[in-house]
């Protein structure tokens, strides 16, 4: 079978196309249409937006769950929380994530590939083992309070585990492969001569690294602390396992309505607001994606 | 004005330069002296290592061995941000996040100056380089000359003592390339900065510099004026890296007081040429005529004797001819089997029954147009 141009290009445009359709729109709505429901026991847990009445539809939307949002202060406090976290995990993950991608682009050639390697290599094992091996060395008589001991640093063990430290270590850990790889990937394409231009203009290198290599890497800083940032902010696994009891994060909070109160309407009213917070965020990315497209034409 | 060219003054003083990657020697015991306000052209093929002399110059490089004196000052122990010198790249390297202003700019910030003294000197320069209505624009908004313009305002905005400018006219296309040899002449003479141009375009380095030296495997192989390169060239290499050249073997059969005799097998004549080597009889030396030195006829030179006597004439079949509007050049298979090259100006239009191919001309040249090289 002959597959023309056109054809071909449909079906390129179509998987993906199927994919976000199926995989992330559909899901949307339902979730979205859950969040004007209120939640009764039955199958399934939620009242039905439309009903009939005397033979006519009658559409019946709820505010309750996004009220009950700004009731309760648990929500609120959990919302600025998990950005908190998400914000300063972004930072440490780009103080960090900066210098180890300048450091790779700037190596021989022959050795990226090897550090790149290195970047990627904890992916290999599951991501709930390692947030559980941080508990083996974050708690009281864990790895690091026991090495401290023994040295005479200190005589009583620190409280590490169940810290904001542990979450900022577990976060910072788990996602410094998505902040470092857009790095590289930007900062690989630098020209080394616009650097000696600097130079030879009569900048220092700190100053050089300032005016060129900092304004140039802008858009791989961006899109590798939405890569941190995003995700960060819903996590669940790493605040549940290594963090505070005292205050929780969104996605915590977010499970806890799914699972323990069963209240659908309120969880979805969750998810919907995370997804606002973030969907600002995810508009500049893409506003400074395009104007990097047309400044490369 | 420009400060007075004084000839002998070395501003630029390199001596014993040497520069090795690993195994590789780059530039190879380099001593070249330039002076204040002269274009001096470095020309070469790929590998030459002019690009590497001139990165030296501007600190981008540690010599291996020797120094770099810049009026006076020894320039070993200065960083290039340190260095009264800038550099004008291959690539331009501009800010492709800056404006055309900013990146001029840029030099004059690093020095602390002003805000309002920055702004006037941008605005001057831009206007010497003709850019001044483009100062808001980005690079990328602009045409390859206009980015050469830019590129070479931000190397000269800070009247640097000395600069460097690598392959400046490489990525223009010809017409254009022309245009702004005589433009980068004339804000050279303007400004009087002393120029050292690296190229690999005989051309370029012709017509743009007051002085060339022609370098080969990291060694200056000749300095001189231009004429002196192509006109005098010392060695087999220089002869045939500029310009085309015929050039034969041959022995000395005969050293007069003002005049040499040369017996070429390969060109089945005797070459009388001017005595400006010293050799002796029997020594195996080189003849090279340069293409436009060289008359074609039909009929045998006057000053031809019998055949198989002759000097500074010999006859041939014409293979090729290859008409370049303003010259036409004539491949000459000369009796001996070898092939000459001769070029001759279209003076007339329409000239009358003009020599074709497969005729059978002479070739002949004035006992002067022969260079006699020993190496």
């Amino acid at each position: 079978m002959r597959l023309t141009t056109a054809s071909g290009r449909r079906l390129v445009a179509g998987i993906p196309i199927l994919w976000l359709l199926v995989l992330f729109l559909i899901p949307f709505i339902i979730v979205f249409r859950i969040s004007f429901s209120e939640v009764r026991l039955a199958i399934p847990p939620y009242t039905p937006l439309l009903t009939w009445r005397h033979g006519s539809p009658v559409l019946q939307l709820h505010w309750s769950a996004y009220q009950f949002l700004f009731t309760d202060p648990l929500y609120v406090s959990s919302y600025l929380y998990s950005l908190k976290v998400a914000a300063v995990s972004t930072l440490c993950c780009l103080g960090l994530g900066y210098p180890m991608a300048y450091a790779i682009a700037r190596s021989h050639a022959a050795m990226r590939p090897v550090l790149l390697m290195l970047i990627v290599l904890p992916f290999w094992t599951s991501f709930l083992l390692r947030v559980y091996a941080w508990i083996g060395l974050l708690k009281n008589n864990g790895v690091i309070n026991n090495v401290l001991m023994y040295l005479g640093v200190i005589h009583h063990p620190l409280a590490l585990l169940q810290t904001d430290f542990a979450v900022y270590i577990g976060i910072v850990y788990s996602y410094l492969p998505f902040m470092i790889l857009p790095l590289y990937a930007n900062l690989e394409k630098h020209d080394g001569t616009l650097l000696e231009a600097a130079a030879d203009l009569g900048a220092r290198p700190l100053r050089a690294f300032v005016r060129v290599t900092l304004p140039q890497s802008f858009a791989g800083i961006v899109a590798g602390s939405l890569l941190v940032f995003i995700p960060a902010v819903g996590e669940y696994v790493i605040p549940t396992l290594l963090g505070r009891t005292d205050q929780i994060m969104i996605g915590r909070v977010l499970s806890d309505e799914f699972f323990e109160n069963r209240d659908w309407p309120v969880a979805s009213a969750v998810a919907i607001v995370i997804l606002l917070l973030l969907v600002v965020p995810i508009m500049l990315f893409q506003r400074l994606e395009r104007r990097e497209l047309e400044a490369a034409k | 004005m420009p400060p007075a060219a004084d000839p002998d003054s070395a501003y630029v003083r390199i001596a014993n330069l040497t520069k090795r990657f690993g195994d590789f020697v780059a530039v190879d015991d380099v001593s070249l002296d330039i002076r204040r306000g002269e274009i001096f052209c470095l020309l070469g093929g790929s590998g030459s290592g002019k690009t590497t002399l001139l990165r030296m110059l501007a600190g981008f490089e540690l010599p291996s061995a020797g120094t770099i004196r810049i009026d006076g000052a020894d320039m070993s122990a200065i960083p290039p941000y340190e260095r009264p010198v800038n550099m004008m790249f291959q690539s331009y390297a501009l800010f492709p996040h800056m404006s055309v202003e900013k990146n001029v700019a840029f030099g004059l910030e690093q020095e602390g100056r002003g805000r309002e003294q920055i702004r006037h000197q941008v605005g001057e320069i831009l206007d010497i380089v003709k850019m001044g209505g483009f100062g808001a624009r980005k690079p990328h908004q602009l045409s390859g000359g206009q980015r050469q313009r830019v590129a070479l305002a931000r190397a000269l905005v800070k009247r640097p003592k000395l600069l460097l400018l690598d392959e400046p006219l490489a990525a223009l296309d010809k017409k254009l390339r022309e245009h702004t040899q005589f433009e980068l002449l004339n804000i050279q003479q303007r400004l009087g900065v002393t120029f050292i141009v690296v190229t690999h375009d005989q051309e370029e380095a012709m017509t743009l510099g007051t002085r060339l030296g022609v370098m080969n495997h990291g060694r200056i192989a000749q300095i001189g004026t231009p004429s002196d390169i192509y006109e005098s060239p010392a060695t087999r290499f220089v002869a045939d890296f500029i310009g085309s050249v015929n050039m034969f073997e041959g022995r000395v059969s005969d050293d007069g007081a003002d005049c040499l005799r040369i017996d070429c097998t390969e060109l089945g004549c005797t070459v009388r040429a001017e005595r400006t080597v010293s050799c002796t009889r029997g020594a195996i030396v080189w003849t090279a005529i340069r293409p436009e030195k060289i008359n074609i006829s039909r009929q045998p030179p006057a000053a031809a004797g019998q055949p198989g006597l002759t000097e500074n004439a010999v006859r041939g079949t014409v293979r090729e001819i290859a008409y370049m509007g303003d010259m036409s050049i004539y491949l000459v298979q000369i009796d001996s089997g070898s092939v000459m090259r001769v070029t001759l100006p279209n003076v007339m239009r329409g000239a009358e029954r003009p020599i074709a191919r497969q005729e059978s001309v002479w070739l002949s040249w004035h006992g002067s147009s022969p260079v006699v090289l020993t190496e």
